[in-house]
Parts: C-alpha cells; sequence; structure tokens
C-alpha cells in the first residue's frame, strides 16, 4: 500500500499530514455546501423562497425583540446536556438517555418546587441540587447493569428514556404526586402545579434582552469540565480509560468506579439542565408530558457535532437553539419547521463524514489510534461490556 | 383479589384482544425479525426506529399517488431500505460510530417525514380485511391470526424465510460468523464490513415493511408520532428474545399484547394506569437483560466495529 513510510508512531502518521488537512477542508466544504444545497432544495421545491426563510431565522433566533434572550435560555440546558455527554464519551461510555435524565431532573424540581414551602433560596437551591442527583441516579443505574451484569449503557440508557416518558406521564395525571391540585387550570391534568416563586431562577436584564441565568451556569460547566478533563489527575485517568483501555487497566484505573462516575456526571448534567429548564419557566413553570421538547437529544447531538470538546459545544448549543427558536418564526412563510430537525441532522452528518472518510482510509494502512471516539472504538474499550467486566 | 379475577376474566374474554395483540405485535414483528439479523451479523441498528417511519410515510405517499396498496408497500421497503443505506454504509464503510449515525438517521427520518407530510399531505388508507378460509373458524386464534388485513399476511412467509436465510444459507452463516467472530472472518476471506451492511440492509426492508403495514394495514394514515418509539422495542424484543428468532417474535407478540391491553383497558371500562403498560416493554426488556441476558447466547461481537489493523 504505502511504501516508504516511516514506522507508524503510536499516533499513526499519514503519508503526508499537509495533504491530509487540506483533503479535510474540502470534504467539509463539500458535505457543509451539501446540507445547505439540500435545505435550500426542500425550501424551493415546496415553492418558498430560502432569503425568506432565511430572514425568518435570523429573526427568530436573534433580531426580533427579545429573542436573542429566548435563544441563550435555551442554549443553557443545551449546553449542559452537551457538556455531561462529553464526559461520558470521553472515559468511553455512550450514554444516550439524557432526554430521560433531564426529565427525572425537571421532576425533582418540580417535586421540590410545588411541594416544599420555605423561605429563601433554599427551593430553589435544594431543586436544582436535586435535580442534578435524579438525572445522574438514572443514569448510575445504567452503570449498574453495565458493570454488574454488562449490559450495554447505550441501550439501557436508551430504554430507560421511554420508561421515564411514562413516569412523567403518570406524575402529572396522578393528584398526589405532581398533578395540578387547581379545578381551575384548563389542561391541568397533563400538568403539574406550577412553581412557588421561591424556586424561580431569577432573571438579569442586559441591553435590554432579557439573561437568562440557566447559560451562565452552562457556559461555567463547560468550563469546568473543560478544566477537570485537561488539568486534573482525575480527567487524566477517564479520559485514558476511554483512549486506551487496556493501558488504564495496568496503571490501576479502576473501570466500574471511574465508568460509573463518568455515567453518574453525565447524567446529573442532563438532570440539572432539566431543573434548570424547568425554574426558568420552560413551559409555564410547570411541568408537563412534553416538556423536554427533546432538549436531550438536542444536546446529544451537539456534543456529537462538537466532537466531544466541550468548548466547542457552546457555539454549537448557540447555533442549534438559535436554530430552535428561529424555527418558531418560520410559520409565516409557509415553511415547516420540521426543517430545522433536518438541517440540524444533516449538519451532524455532514461533520461526521469527512473525518470518517479519512480515518476510513486510514485504517487500512496503519495503526487504529486515530483520535476519539467518533470512530469505532475498537478491541476491549467497546461494546457490550462483555470484556470489561 | 376476586376483583382482579374479574378484570383479567373480561380482558381474556374479549376477542378484540387477541386480534388487536397480532396486529400490534406483528407490526413489531416485521421490524424484530431484520433487527434479529442485523444483530446477529453484530450491529445494533437502531435507526430501525427510522426505517419504521420511513417506510410508513413512503408507503402513503405512494399509495396516495397510485392507489395501489402494492405500490404502497413497494416504496415503503424502498424507503426503509434507503435509511439503512444510510446507516450502513456511514458506519460500517466509513468507521463513524453506529449509534451517532443511528441517532443522526432518525432525527433526518423525523425531519423528513415530516417536511414532505406537511408540504404533500398524503392521504393513506387501511386496506380491506381478508379471512382464510377454515383456518379462520378456528376458536380464538383463528380471528386473530388468519383474520387480518392482507398485508399482515405477509409476515408469516418472512419468518420461515429468515429463518431459512440465518441458518440454511452461506450468507447467513457468514453473517452469524461475523457477529461472533469478526476477526477470524476476516483472515478466512470473508468481507466482515459487507456482510455488515447487508444484514443492515435486511433490517431496513423489513423496517420500511413494517412501517407500510402500520399505515396500510392497521392505522389507515401516516402521523409522525405513529412509530413513536416503537423500533426500539423491536430492539428491545430482539434482546428480550435472546437473539433466537423464536425469542423475538415471542417478544414482538408479548409486547404487542401489553400494547392491546393498554388501548382496551379504557375500552372495558377499567381506569387502569396506561403509563405502566406503556412502560412494560421497556422494563420487561430491561429487566431481561439484567437477569438473564447471560444465559442466552448473544452474538460475542455485538455493537463492536470491526476495523482491520495491523498487528
Amino acid at each position: 500500500m504505502r511504501s516508504g513510510a516511516p514506522e507508524p508512531s503510536p499516533r499513526g502518521t499519514l503519508p503526508a499530514k499537509a495533504d491530509a488537512r487540506s483533503e479535510l477542508v474540502w470534504l467539509y466544504v463539500l458535505t457543509i455546501g451539501a446540507t445547505l444545497a439540500a435545505a435550500a432544495l426542500l425550501i424551493v421545491a415546496t415553492g418558498n423562497s430560502v432569503a425568506d426563510v432565511a430572514r425568518a431565522l435570523l429573526d427568530g433566533a436573534f433580531l426580533a425583540p427579545g429573542r436573542r434572550g429566548d435563544t441563550l435560555k435555551i442554549a443553557g440546558p443545551i449546553l449542559m446536556v452537551a457538556v455531561g455527554m462529553v464526559i461520558g464519551v470521553k472515559a468511553g461510555f455512550f450514554n444516550i438517555g439524557q432526554e430521560g435524565q433531564l426529565l427525572v431532573g425537571a421532576m425533582a424540581m418540580a417535586l421540590i418546587g410545588t411541594k416544599i414551602a420555605a423561605p429563601g433560596p433554599l427551593p430553589l437551591v435544594g431543586g436544582l441540587v436535586l435535580g442534578a442527583v435524579a438525572g445522574g441516579s438514572l443514569a448510575a443505574l445504567a452503570a449498574l447493569m453495565r458493570f454488574r451484569r454488562g449490559v450495554p449503557e447505550t441501550i439501557s440508557t436508551l430504554l430507560l428514556v421511554f420508561v421515564v416518558y411514562q413516569v412523567i406521564g403518570y406524575a402529572v395525571t396522578t393528584a398526589w404526586f405532581l398533578g395540578d391540585p387547581d379545578p381551575r387550570v384548563p389542561g391541568r391534568i397533563t400538568a403539574s402545579a406550577p412553581l412557588t416563586e421561591e424556586a424561580r431562577l431569577p432573571i438579569a436584564w442586559l441591553f435590554g434582552e432579557e439573561i437568562h441565568f440557566g447559560f451562565p451556569i452552562g457556559l461555567a460547566m463547560a468550563g469546568m469540565v473543560t478544566f477537570f478533563l485537561s488539568r486534573t489527575g482525575q480527567g487524566f485517568k477517564l479520559r485514558l480509560l476511554g483512549s486506551n483501555p487496556d493501558v488504564a487497566h495496568q496503571v490501576g484505573v479502576d473501570r466500574s468506579r471511574f465508568g460509573t462516575m463518568a455515567l453518574f456526571a453525565s447524567g446529573a448534567l442532563a438532570g440539572f439542565g432539566g431543573a434548570v429548564m424547568l425554574a426558568g419557566g420552560a413551559s409555564g413553570f410547570r411541568l408537563t408530558t412534553g416538556f423536554s421538547t427533546e432538549v436531550g437529544w438536542q444536546g446529544l447531538l451537539v456534543a456529537l457535532v462538537a466532537r466531544s470538546n466541550p468548548l466547542l459545544c457552546i457555539p454549537i448549543a448557540v447555533v442549534f437553539a438559535a436554530l430552535r427558536t428561529g424555527g418558531a418564526f418560520l410559520a409565516a412563510t409557509g415553511v415547516d419547521r420540521t426543517i430545522v430537525g433536518i438541517v440540524q441532522a444533516l449538519l451532524v452528518l455532514a461533520l461526521l463524514i469527512p473525518p470518517a472518510v479519512q480515518s476510513a482510509r486510514h485504517h487500512r494502512t496503519s495503526h487504529h489510534r486515530f483520535s476519539g471516539w467518533l470512530f469505532a472504538r475498537t478491541g476491549a474499550g467497546s461494546g457490550t461490556g462483555r470484556n470489561g467486566q | 383479589m376476586g376483583e382482579a379475577i374479574t378484570i383479567l376474566g373480561d380482558i381474556f374474554g374479549s376477542p378484540t384482544i387477541y386480534g388487536s395483540a397480532v396486529r400490534l405485535g406483528a407490526f413489531l414483528a416485521f421490524a424484530a425479525l431484520g433487527e434479529l439479523v442485523a444483530e446477529k451479523a453484530g450491529t445494533i441498528n437502531i435507526s430501525v426506529e427510522g426505517g419504521l417511519l420511513a417506510g410508513a410515510f413512503g408507503a402513503t405517499l405512494a399509495f396516495d399517488l397510485s392507489g395501489d396498496p402494492w405500490a404502497g408497500l413497494s416504496v415503503g421497503m424502498a424507503a426503509g431500505f434507503l435509511v439503512s443505506l444510510v446507516q450502513a454504509n456511514v458506519s460500517h464503510r466509513l468507521a463513524a460510530d453506529q449509534f451517532v449515525v443511528g441517532i443522526t438517521a432518525n432525527v433526518l427520518v423525523l425531519g423528513l417525514t415530516g417536511f414532505i407530510d406537511a408540504a404533500v399531505d398524503p392521504i393513506g388508507a387501511r386496506v380491506s380485511v381478508i379471512s382464510i378460509p377454515v383456518l379462520v373458524d378456528i376458536p380464538f386464534i383463528g380471528p386473530a391470526v388468519f383474520g387480518q388485513t392482507w398485508p399482515t399476511y405477509l409476515l408469516y412467509p418472512l419468518i420461515p424465510l429468515t429463518w431459512w436465510l440465518l441458518y440454511r444459507t452461506r450468507w447467513g452463516l457468514e453473517v452469524r460468523a461475523v457477529g461472533d467472530n469478526p476477526r477470524s472472518c476476516d483472515v478466512s476471506g470473508i468481507d466482515v464490513n459487507k456482510r455488515r451492511r447487508e444484514a443492515i440492509y435486511y433490517g431496513g426492508l423489513l423496517a420500511g415493511l413494517g412501517g407500510a403495514f402500520l399505515v396500510l394495514g392497521q392505522t389507515g394514515s401516516f402521523d409522525s408520532g405513529s412509530v413513536g418509539g416503537r423500533g426500539f422495542i423491536a430492539i428491545a424484543a430482539v434482546y428480550f428474545g435472546g437473539w433466537t428468532l423464536r425469542g423475538a417474535l415471542f417478544g414482538a407478540l408479548l409486547f404487542g399484547l401489553a400494547d392491546a391491553f393498554r388501548l382496551a383497558l379504557p375500552v372495558l371500562g377499567y381506569q387502569i394506569d396506561a403509563q405502566f403498560l406503556a412502560a412494560l416493554p421497556y422494563l420487561m426488556t430491561l429487566a431481561v437483560m439484567y437477569f438473564i441476558t447471560r444465559q442466552f447466547r448473544q452474538p460475542a461481537a455485538l455493537a463492536q466495529p470491526f476495523i482491520r489493523r495491523r498487528w
């Protein structure tokens, strides 16, 4: 195949690094261009104008009054979910149940915020903490199944989402649990009572925009996770576990301990995001059956697009949030807002394919150590956990 | 206690519940059969959810345009195949993580079908019930199994066909081998990722057919929420059944029965928590995975991507 190449270094040298890099750039240009072209094609095919749609998206996301605040407001929880996903992925565990973890976090917040009347910041802080614990515990349940019985965490976290959907449905329709006791509220059989005033997040005003506290908290978390992963011993061990389980085992990194920790943290961030969403006023400070509005799934996609780089998650979370809030303005143009989901998914594929093309080519000639989990997790670290008890 | 027995008597005495269970179970069984083949090859194909949705939409669209249910079924299959084409090639030709690709494909299909549905708004229909003479007169199971809409009957030959493919052909042997020991297969000259792609294609075709059956044989119209996570129940059925054909079918039927109960209980006048029944398939699968999965024979390389490397 490749002749006269040097002995492969641990990272696997490409024949010519610069060539490979420019090829990568071209591939990105190609795939992202194709994404935009496909979206434009769909818009034109339904008899609408691309410029109108772009205008509506921009208005809805940033330009119209109050929209910047709304965009950042939803970006906060999305960012938290994404950052949580990053922790799990870095440790080699693929938690895809954030939607459920977010919902149990919100449920914990709702329990504290509607049942407990305490003065001061106690209900808010208590609800947020308990939300994180609830989300983390749900993910830890998957970790328990993984490390005790080898049940793949990908499947268990996914299945748990659908269990949680039903738990939420039960909670908000049941009077003793979370159902709204006030008979005058329309639709109360599908929504909880609203949070008490004490349990709501304060709102700051900045440049005439409502700035929701969730986003700065999300930023702080992204910073903390970056610091933890890149600057602490525990973070190093965690990454080692994900990138080279064999070596991790040899240097004594306890797989089940670190794995449980990573999954707990990943779920806790999603749960915290759910609690923040509720305390920040999502669906009128009430927990409802459709409360999560796919924030969990979108946070997951953000982490994928950001290649599990927690800092890169920040701009991408804002872009995804902007597509959401922009999508709300699409009705006026006559374009269905499902276009937003299409663009998001295509964007993930567009960013996924170029490195996968290169790695597929690369794998034929050199060692498998190619950066990151995005490409096939090889050997002992992957899959069913059968070899990783 | 006595009340519980009355309730159970009412439920099991109601003939509609069996028909409903078979109908709902058949939908899961289409997807589960395909997913079984994919998992035997060592891949977890979570885009089966997207395949079902694409199949349902494709079938509605084609039926609306042509008025021919057979066209609906074929286009549904083709749509499911298209989803598997993305899944298979991005994750088993290019080496992107299969779960990432699966999730993305699901989101993409949800968006695309919703978008085109909003623009075109195709109208589906439920095809007629055809009872198979003689067999339909078997007490209890007769009407349930042989008194359904005709696309249901497509499932029955698919069961032996899938069995034959998996266990009686060279291809099936290679698929199973690839799922158990890809490295040995590679050494003996089997193209591991090719077999995996083919297994996923089979899964996509069946998921598409299942989606088409959902519209043409069951609901009669397309709705973005009509699949609603049941693709994941099909995956759960395969796990539940311990990667055996009859286990997966049993799981699909059982989960179909749970679904049928959920729908039937309010009609019979019982206020039992529907949420519990809706969560039951997932809970049962989780319990089975926790308590007994290891006694079954899981494909040893399940969910582990194959990348040839130099040693």
